[in-house]
């Protein structure tokens, strides 16, 4: 009796999760599981559903390609500078908001504004700021020339330039979320905290570093993976700024690599393709266990 | 070290965007507080103590007056200057800081001459953590402490630089009942062995009575009265200090003096010298009620109600401000014991103790002073 009745509100309960089961197996559980298998398929081909045989053939393809080891380089570079950087400035500009009364509404609507702007939209700014054209430099090759500067060009020039375009425009893009995030974490910190430092004599940039940080160090920890996780998947941005064929330009991504293989002009390749999927997932998950490792050790309340 | 408040006054612009009068949250404090006792600020909530603390400690700029603490005016000193410890309502203990940590912080602030060394530091953090009787936690962190192992490591964190003048604002709010009786009679102690002058703002009068050298009354950001605990609930100044000290609290009548006498209703109660004819409002503390089948007063019981070693009788009274009349009386008494049998709603008589009776000015609420004439046999 006892045991039937506990049954039953088992299979109740199962019952319930059973749409969101069907739903997250269907589009997320099968999809991960069968890119896993394509990736040791040799030559798979969607069309006919076939394949030549399996092996480690696709990563070491994958592994020797060029373009892949560009895009390797260019996402690794884009994490290292934006991440660090646009947590900072972020961070920065949070104090001052916090520590201003005046306008701060004002300022924290333009902060905001790229949050709630079309990437593509945001690009196409972009263009017209950095775009060397027949008729124009682009405006921020007019400020150049104005300080006695050779006018640089940022979308088709030389490697740096367009890595910094991609850094800055990155940068620009994911400060709304950090500034938004972090502004309501300092806000969350106790007022009386600040009165008791300011009674003990603290100086400012001790109250900084050893209250204020300690207390909003979890946002920073939030922000810095979910900044690594968006950052390594980076490719709408890198096709608002460069266009869609990134090989050329020497500006792919990981998962812009990906996406050719499937669909690009070089494309057909899903075997390719999946193996590169894999290699980012073991990149991202790596890294992210490294951060929570981290966190971990340095924040334990 | 004195503290002097002289003229000090704050005032808050208003929130109110139809009403822009300022708020007076302090209006004209003028009184001395004495060398190395303990000080208790009390009034009702939103009356503005908290304020007067604020000020004192500098953490808020007075809109007139001045401060003094002994001969030096620190009116115009930022508060990390003026030699005080604040312990805060809700302690703000730093969370990611150990025991130790949050207690070394005020010293780690210090900078030039005065900074110690680090075993100079880590001794006087020793010292403080033994004087509350923390020592044996000193690596925990704050969450892992009660309530009460809090409000220590908050006084120790205050303590430690040897403040002047030690602040607590409603020390004892966030503890529960029994610890609330500890942990003040721990205030008290603390304050003895180190004699800091002491302030602790609270609402509750029972807190401020039982350890306070002296109480300051207040409503409204004005000081009602100051004097010894006894003193002030013995001679109230006016009727908000007869009313907000005591529990349970004085009963108001309205009353009149007619000829020399004092009417409660129908009832004369008492026989009076030195007093002009008017009408009054009459306070009875419950312990001013002594029961007598012929009594000068009449009302009508309503119970009779046993709290441990308490018997109240409650009762009516037309003229009763409030909804009952609340008397204390002797458990053993024969006809407390009577009353307990007889039945809701039957008459009840009390005498009244005159030096329990404070008479209060209809318009002023101020006391009104008075001699009790005896009255001859048969009168």
């Amino acid at each position: 009796m006892m045991f039937k009745k506990q049954w039953n509100s088992g299979l109740k309960g199962w019952l319930y999760l059973l749409p969101a089961l069907l739903f997250l197996g269907v589009f997320m559980v099968y999809p991960l599981v069968d890119v896993f298998i394509y990736s040791f398929e040799e030559g798979y081909n969607s069309a006919s559903q076939t394949y030549m045989g399996t092996g480690g053939y696709n990563y070491s393809y994958v592994l020797h390609d060029p373009y892949f080891l560009q895009a390797v380089k260019n996402t690794f570079l884009l994490v290292i500078i934006t991440v660090p950087l646009s947590t900072g400035i972020a961070l920065l500009i949070s104090l001052g908001l916090s520590s201003i009364k005046p306008l701060r509404d004002l300022f924290q609507t333009v902060y905001f504004l790229p949050y709630v702007t079309n990437t593509l939209a945001v690009g196409m700014v972009f263009m017209i700021l950095f775009k060397k054209t027949a008729y124009s430099d682009g405006l921020i090759n007019l400020f150049i020339t104005w300080f006695g500067g050779n006018s640089v060009d940022f979308i088709d020039g030389p490697y740096w330039a367009k890595m910094f375009v991609l850094c800055f425009y990155t940068i620009w893009v994911v400060m709304p979320f950090k500034i938004l995030i972090l502004t309501s974490a300092l806000a969350s910190v106790n007022p009386d905290y600040y009165r008791a430092a300011q009674v003990d004599g603290t100086s400012r940039f001790r109250t900084f570093a050893r209250i204020t940080l300690p207390m909003i160090s979890p946002m920073i920890f939030y922000l810095v993976i979910t900044g690594f996780i968006g950052a390594f998947k980076a490719y709408s941005d890198v096709v608002a700024l460069f266009g869609t064929n990134l090989n050329a330009a020497g500006m792919n991504t990981i998962v812009g690599y990906v996406y050719d293989m499937l669909y690009g002009d070089s494309g057909g390749y899903p075997s390719f393709a999946s193996a590169a999927a894999v290699i980012l997932f073991a990149i991202v998950f790596t890294i992210t266990c490294i951060n929570l490792l981290i966190s971990k050790k340095n924040y334990s309340l | 070290m004195e503290v002097i408040l002289k003229n000090l006054t704050k005032k808050f612009p208003s929130r109110d965007k139809k009403n822009r009068n300022e708020v007076t949250a302090v209006d004209h404090f003028t009184f001395e507080i004495p060398d190395g006792r303990l000080i208790g600020l009390l009034g009702p909530s939103g009356c503005g103590k908290s304020t007067v603390l604020n000020l004192i400690s500098g953490l808020l700029k007075p809109t007139e007056g001045s401060i003094f603490f002994g001969e030096d005016d620190v009116t115009d000193l930022p508060p990390e200057n003026r030699g005080i410890g604040l312990v805060f309502q809700n302690y703000a203990l730093y969370p990611h800081l150990t025991v130790r940590q949050n207690i070394l912080f005020p010293l780690e602030n210090l900078k030039g001459k005065d900074r110690l060394s680090k075993e100079e530091m880590q001794k006087k953090v020793d010292e403080a953590a033994r004087l509350v009787q923390i020592d044996g936690l000193m690596d925990r962190r704050p969450r892992e402490l009660s309530g009460g192992q809090q409000q220590r490591v908050a006084i120790a964190r205050a303590l430690v630089k040897r403040p002047k003048v030690l602040l607590l604002d409603e020390p004892l709010s966030n503890l529960d009942a029994r610890l609330r009786i500890q942990t003040r009679e721990e205030i008290r102690r603390i304050q003895r062995e180190t004699k800091i002058t002491t302030i602790f703002v609270t609402h509750d009068q029972e807190e401020a009575m039982s350890i306070s050298d002296l109480i300051i009354v207040m409503k409204d950001g004005v000081v009602q009265q100051i004097g010894k605990p006894q003193e002030v609930y013995d001679s109230p100044a006016n009727l908000f200090v007869a009313k907000f000290l005591g529990t349970p609290p004085i009963n108001v009548f309205d009353g009149r003096i007619r000829d020399g006498r004092l009417w409660i209703g129908g009832d004369a109660v008492l026989d009076l010298k030195g007093v002009m004819d008017q009408e009054v409002y009459v306070g009875i503390r419950p312990e001013g009620f002594v029961l007598n089948d012929k009594g000068a007063l009449g009302c009508t019981l309503r119970g009779v109600e046993v709290m441990g070693r308490d018997i109240s009788v409650v009762s009516v009274n037309d003229a009763a401000a409030g909804p009952a009349v609340r008397s204390i009386v002797g458990a053993e008494d024969r006809l407390t014991q009577e009353a307990r049998h007889k039945p809701e709603g039957s008459p009840i008589r009390f005498d009244v103790l005159p030096r329990k009776v404070f008479l209060f000015d209809r318009r002023t609420e101020e006391k009104i002073d008075y001699e009790v004439r005896q009255r001859r046999n048969g009168d």
